[in-house]
């Protein structure tokens, strides 16, 4: 018998980083080399060095934080929100986990020739609302249009501009031994609410995206001087990108408890069926916070208090600064008593169903 | 949700892994067939609840895996066709062939869809007349029938624009290849839960006795993998070679009689090339004459193909258990399931891709580690979920 | 391979034989599932669901066996455990 390896490796692999992927911009471990090797090399400032979603920039004595997300999501319209609510929390939300209050948001719309000017209303229409709900003004905009086949219907840019409400910018360098890890909600409703559409999985039971602002929990947070080490909203990559994210970027080793990891039936359901890792499931409407051990309490009755924050709970805590070997660890004790690591989101997400 | 949550509980699983450490005299080496229990052993790091006696070594079930490059090629051909609507399980996607893979089809233009039954390509047919159809049916016995039902309502709807690529496989023998192997380090198998559903289990008696090893038919969720082992261990320490059944909740001994009846009407047995393991008489399926219509092999033009290459790929050395995935010089460097150098860290189910998942590059590390209790767990929070 | 889950069969949508199907429950979704190979399942039978087939009907005694045998295993390992401090080795 002829034992050979099936593939041509050493070509691909270099294929794969000579030209961008879809998975470049799954939010994984891709689009951090994407912008590791080609974008930050190039630009090179205190802000950026930080790597964190939003900036804070010292203008004029005030503490500004400015931040920008661009929308892309096929389809324009999925259970629980559009393309244009997206848009909105999105940006909002991205100020929030930087403890700012946000204030102003720009918005720069990609249309594709051919687009329904209806479905444009519609869009428009819900990013009104949503601004209007969060208490921000879109206050400046730009408009161009691609030629057919060259855009998915519409892409949206937001930028945005919040007042830093925190004694200091919160970042994951705050991260501390033993903080409690607190997570908001469950888990993965958006990513698998636009998977179902997209795929044309026919679920009878609709699965609602958790597309939600999420600044007033942490606004109140802050109000009752809450020690907020950090914060980050789940998006792309889902909790386990997430948590390993914010391990390197501390350096810390943290260890979180599935069993505490809320997850919905229908959620679970889904992701039993096309065999899906729900920690690896997209979500738009969750966050992690992370405080001192002492104050989890006095949090976790704050955010409960918020329809959007009401399913908070301790789902592990900070071990402490990574040991010898270097490289950040979030272990997942599961409900068996074993354990695994937890990694960035490979690619893209895809089925599972062979 | 019920016949899988209550399988997945703790106190049921250390009392099963409490009895296999108890029975457990010495070092034994079992085969997981299925790609299906790979993933669940490295998921729920069932290693770990292992007394260190006992090694797991992954087997070559995982369809991804196996599918030829020849093939992978064919597909990324017709998929590139502007007629041609391509339909596919999600996992296929990434599997690199000879120069691209579907996905980077899908970017260029091409129309890939991702489905989840073979039937959802059929109703595609139904819907687009003016398209070529085509439905990647790869898979081993349990999906055979799916594939096969596919085609026979094809056939009855007089659908001229539905086809599938076939690429079947069959479990027996590559069983009966890896023990042919005077090297194989596998002593006892547990055999995959689903195809059995279908086969029943009747043909695996000859078969373990031919083969001299115990052969248990066991399910998916921790509490079935666990109870395979200890159903295995004890044959080996007992020194028997019979088949067992852990998973009769889903298995009867004959199978499911429609099913293969439905595949016998559509398929026959045909030689069949495993990838990174080589060709094996009688481990394949292809379309029957009188089907020969809707094999898309026939509809559009064959391509050549690129040599399967060895550059650094173990792939065969670890689905013949010969080898663990951190047992790759690439694993976790060069090849990683972003850049795959090999199919078994492409598909989730790959044993590479599995370990690199939930393992990463600790899997050695934590492989026979048993957890600590973290402080966290003393407080007994309340378990709600 | 052969990712396979159970769900509980709710309604029968279509009862021609060969097109057979019924909504079926997975946890909090329901989805049409195609019956055709399971002839005898009926409404609240669980069925075992691979690429929208169900492959085999639950058998719900054997089912409970393992849990029968699990019952008996831990009366043993408690009699055990009256003489070693426990045969679940410590962590």
């Amino acid at each position: 018998m002829n034992i050979e390896c099936p593939l041509p490796m050493e070509t691909l692999a270099t294929d794969s980083e000579e030209m961008v992927r879809l998975g470049h911009g799954s939010g994984g471990e891709l689009t951090e080399r994407l912008l590791q090797n080609f974008v930050f090399p190039y630009i090179d400032n205190r802000w950026i060095q930080q790597g964190h979603d939003s900036a804070t920039l010292p203008l004029d004595g005030s503490r500004l934080v400015f931040t920008t997300d661009s929308f892309v999501v096929s389809p324009l319209f999925f259970p629980g929100g559009n393309i244009g609510t997206l848009a909105v929390y999105g940006t909002v939300n991205d100020l929030a986990m930087s403890g700012a209050r946000p204030k102003y948001l720009s918005c720069g719309l990609i249309l594709e020739e051919g687009l329904p000017l209806k479905q444009l209303a519609r869009i428009m229409q819900s990013m009104g609302r949503a601004a209007a709900e969060v208490g921000v003004q879109l206050v400046t905009g730009d408009t161009k249009v691609v030629e057919k086949g060259k855009g998915d219907g519409v892409y949206i840019n937001t930028s945005g501009i919040g007042v830093l409400a925190a004694p200091q910018p919160i970042h994951p360098r705050q991260i501390a031994a033993s903080d409690a890890i607190i997570l908001s909600g469950d888990i993965g409703r958006h990513g698998m609410a636009v998977m179902a559409a997209r795929e044309g999985l026919d679920f009878e039971n609709p699965l609602h995206s958790d597309c939600a602002p999420l600044c007033d929990p942490v606004m109140a947070l802050l109000a009752a001087a809450i020690d907020v080490h950090c914060l980050r909203d789940l998006t792309r990559g889902g909790l386990a990108t997430a948590l390993v994210e914010l391990a390197e970027s501390s350096h810390m080793q943290m260890q979180v408890h599935e069993d505490q990891i809320p997850v919905t039936e229908c959620v679970q359901g889904a992701c039993e069926l096309l065999g899906l890792d729900p920690m690896y499931v997209a979500n738009e409407g969750r966050f992690l916070l992370f405080v001192p051990a002492n104050q989890q309490q006095a949090a976790l009755e704050i955010l409960q208090a918020f329809d959007v924050s009401a399913g908070s709970r301790v789902i592990g805590e900070v071990i402490g600064l990574v040991d010898d070997a270097g490289t950040a660890d979030v272990i997942l004790s599961n409900a068996l008593g074993s354990e695994r690591l937890l990694c960035r989101l490979p690619g893209e997400q895809l089925p599972r169903i062979c | 949700m019920q016949y899988l949550t209550e399988y997945r509980e703790r106190a049921s699983v250390e009392k099963i892994s409490a009895e296999i450490q108890r029975i457990t005299t010495r070092p034994w080496a079992l085969m997981e067939v299925c790609g299906g229990q790979t993933h669940a052993i490295a998921k729920y790091g069932l290693q770990q609840l292992l007394p260190p006696e006992i090694e797991l070594l992954h087997g070559p079930g995982c369809p991804v895996c196996v599918t030829s490059l020849a093939i992978i090629d064919q597909a990324i051909a017709i998929a590139a066709r502007p007629e041609v609507i391509f339909c596919s399980f999600g996992d296929m996607l990434r599997v690199p062939g000879s120069h691209s893979d579907l996905l980077s089809v899908k970017a260029a233009g091409g129309d890939v869809r991702t489905v989840y039954s073979p039937m959802d390509a059929l109703a595609l047919a139904q819907v687009h007349p003016d398209r070529q159809v085509v439905f990647f049916a790869i898979g081993f016995e349990t999906t055979a029938p799916a594939n096969a039902m596919a085609v026979f309502q094809a056939q009855r709807k007089g659908l001229g624009n539905f086809s599938l690529l076939v690429s079947q496989f069959l479990v027996p023998p590559a069983i009966e290849t890896i023990c042919a192997d005077g090297d194989t380090r596998v002593q006892g198998f547990l055999a995959a839960g689903h195809v059995c559903a279908i086969t029943g289990f009747e043909a695996y008696q000859p078969l373990a006795q031919r083969i001299r090893r115990p052969i248990v038919v066991t399910g998916f969720e921790p509490l079935d993998i666990l109870e395979g082992v200890l159903m295995c261990v004890r044959q080996l320490e007992q020194g028997t070679c019979d088949v067992q059944n852990q998973y009769a909740r889903a298995v009867p001994r004959e199978g499911n009689r429609p099913a293969r009846e439905m595949l016998q009407r559509v398929f026959e047995i045909s030689p069949q090339h495993w990838r990174g393991v080589g060709e094996i008489a009688g481990s394949g399926l292809r379309l029957r004459p009188q089907y020969s219509a809707f094999d898309a092999n026939q509809r559009f033009p064959r391509v050549t193909t690129g040599r399967d290459d060895s550059r650094g790929c173990i792939s065969g050395q670890i689905m013949q258990g010969r080898s663990k995935p951190d047992d790759c010089p690439h694993f976790g460097k060069a090849c990683r399931p972003q850049s795959p150098l090999g199919a078994p860290m492409v598909s989730s189910e790959g044993p590479c891709a599995a370990y690199y998942r939930y393992a990463s590059r600790y899997a050695s590390r934590y492989a026979n580690r048993k957890p600590a209790r973290s402080q966290y767990e003393k407080q007994e929070l309340p378990n709600e979920h | 391979m052969c990712l396979g889950i159970p769900g509980l069969v709710e309604e029968i949508l279509n009862g021609a034989p060969l097109e057979r199907s019924a909504r079926v429950r997975f946890g909090g979704i329901r989805k049409e599932i195609n019956l055709a190979y399971v002839p005898s399942a009926n409404v609240g039978d669980y069925v075992i669901v691979h690429v929208g087939f169900a492959i085999s009907v639950v058998n719900e005694q054997e089912a409970r066996r393992i849990f029968r045998y699990l019952e008996e295993l831990g009366d043993l390992q408690d009699l055990e455990s009256n003489r070693e401090a426990s045969p679940w080795k410590p962590v």
